[in-house]
């Protein structure tokens, strides 16, 4: 009987990955899918917090593509030492706050070490020669498999034609001619791959697969580290910056204004960490104040407050300011007239 | 058998499924988990994630403003 090798396969839940595992599956490989959770990522969910993507599938994607493909997926939870990534890249950052190269190197590195745990043979990933300017170029390729440990043991089953044969190929695990001969940046050859799998319904994200390729999420983030004086970061402050209006009234403090209902609900669930202000007599958002703030700070926040719920036009909004300990008080304020808010408070 | 839960209340997509592989990887097979979350997504992805790993779901509903998934473990004992 001929033992099957064993491949561990990055699946991120774009179509790219989907490809190159089904590829290998269809070899008669068996593969257990990773996927890396670094607090950055574009989820379904992410986006259906807010109202109105409601329509949306809300769903994991990778998690739907492994279903799809009748394969294990693990989700590994690299926050903690992604830190260091996103503060300290090696090899710099892309055209914002991602370090993709940094980034390819640890999810890669992960899967070798999960590999290496549990017994496996090599390790696969979506990745295509010249798809992305920085981390999939020819000459960044060999890069990531050096950075992530894996050398020989790494295969790019869409681009492997176009690439020296790795050892699952040399030593026959994986048949070379079956493997694509993918590049650039054109989706054309994975559209009709996708098409000849009779795949549908795969996630087509439009930019990157996570928040750091996102302009003004890096701003976000900057303004962040600028602030804080610190080039740090908890989950919880990454989190914050993906839900709703961010507005830097004062220097030593910043608002985060709910923009819906769904919003609204998950800055509830911060209420205990930030003083935080809801409007009394009007419906309106959950509005956060992060940094230190004096009595004319928490004024000016309830008079923004004011101006975001459906009492804008009113003369008088009662505002319900709610400190960390639970302790509330009610002010009487007039909303302000978005003329009022410079424009270069908003982040 | 014995039964658990888990909160996992304001954890948004994917944290409550990596909260529920790291609880369930402790539990024994025929152990029930009852998971509880606010994010919308894990009525697919909790359900999703049994499926791959052979857990079976015995309900995934919304109860008050809560979505609840119970889940029994299984697993190969060895
Ligand atoms: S887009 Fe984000 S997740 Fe993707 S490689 Fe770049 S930094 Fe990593």
């Amino acid at each position: 009987m001929t033992v099957r090798a064993r491949a561990v396969s990055l699946i991120s839940g774009g179509l790219d990955s989907m490809l190159a595992t089904k590829m290998v599956l269809d070899q008669g490989v068996d593969v257990v899918g990773i996927n890396i959770y670094t607090g950055f990522c574009i989820t379904g969910h992410t986006q259906a917090i807010r109202f109105k993507h409601k329509e949306k599938p809300k769903r994991n994607n990778a998690l739907w593509v492994a279903d799809q493909l009748g394969v294990e997926l693990h989700i590994l939870d690299v926050v903690a030492e992604y830190k260091d990534i996103v503060i300290h890249p090696k090899h710099g950052y892309g055209a914002h706050l991602n370090p993709c190269l940094d980034c390819k190197g640890l999810m890669v590195r992960k899967a070798r070490e999960w590999m290496e745990r549990h017994g496996f043979d090599f390790v696969l990933t979506g990745e295509v020669l010249g798809q992305r300017p920085k981390s999939q170029l020819k000459s960044k390729l060999p890069i990531v498999a050096r950075d992530s440990g894996t050398e020989d043991l790494l295969l790019r089953p869409l681009s492997a034609k176009l690439l020296r044969p790795t050892l699952p190929e040399r030593n026959g695990w994986v048949d070379r001619d079956r493997l694509g001969a993918i590049s650039g940046r054109s989706r054309r050859g994975q559209i009709a791959l996708a098409k000849a799998y009779g795949f549908t319904g795969y996630a087509q994200p439009a930019g990157g697969c996570c928040f750091l390729t996102d302009a003004n999420y890096s701003a976000k983030l900057r303004d962040f580290w600028r602030y804080r004086e610190k080039k740090d970061y908890e989950l919880d402050d990454i989190m914050l910056l993906k839900v709703g209006r961010h507005l830097r009234p004062r220097p030593h403090f910043k608002m985060i204004i709910a923009r819906d209902e769904g919003e609204n609900r998950f800055l509830q669930g911060y209420c205990r960490r930030f003083t935080h202000l809801t409007s009394d007599s009007h419906p309106g958002p959950v509005v956060l104040l992060d940094g230190e703030t004096n009595d004319e700070d928490v004024a000016l926040a309830a008079r923004v407050t004011a101006r975001f719920g459906k009492g804008r036009d009113e003369q008088e909004v009662r505002v319900r300011v709610t400190a960390m300990d639970g302790s509330a008080r009610i002010m009487s304020v007039s909303p302000w007239s978005s003329e009022q808010i410079p424009e270069d408070w908003y982040l | 058998m014995s039964r658990f839960t888990l909160d996992a209340r304001n954890l948004i997509c994917p944290l409550p499924v990596v909260r529920t592989q790291e609880k369930v990887e402790q539990l024994r097979s025929g152990d029930e988990l009852e998971v509880v979350c606010t994010d919308p997504g894990v009525l697919h992805d909790i359900p999703a994630w049994c499926r791959i790993h052979g857990h079976e779901v015995i309900e995934a509903v919304e109860r008050e403003g809560e979505l609840v998934v119970r889940l029994r473990v299984r697993k190969l004992e060895g």
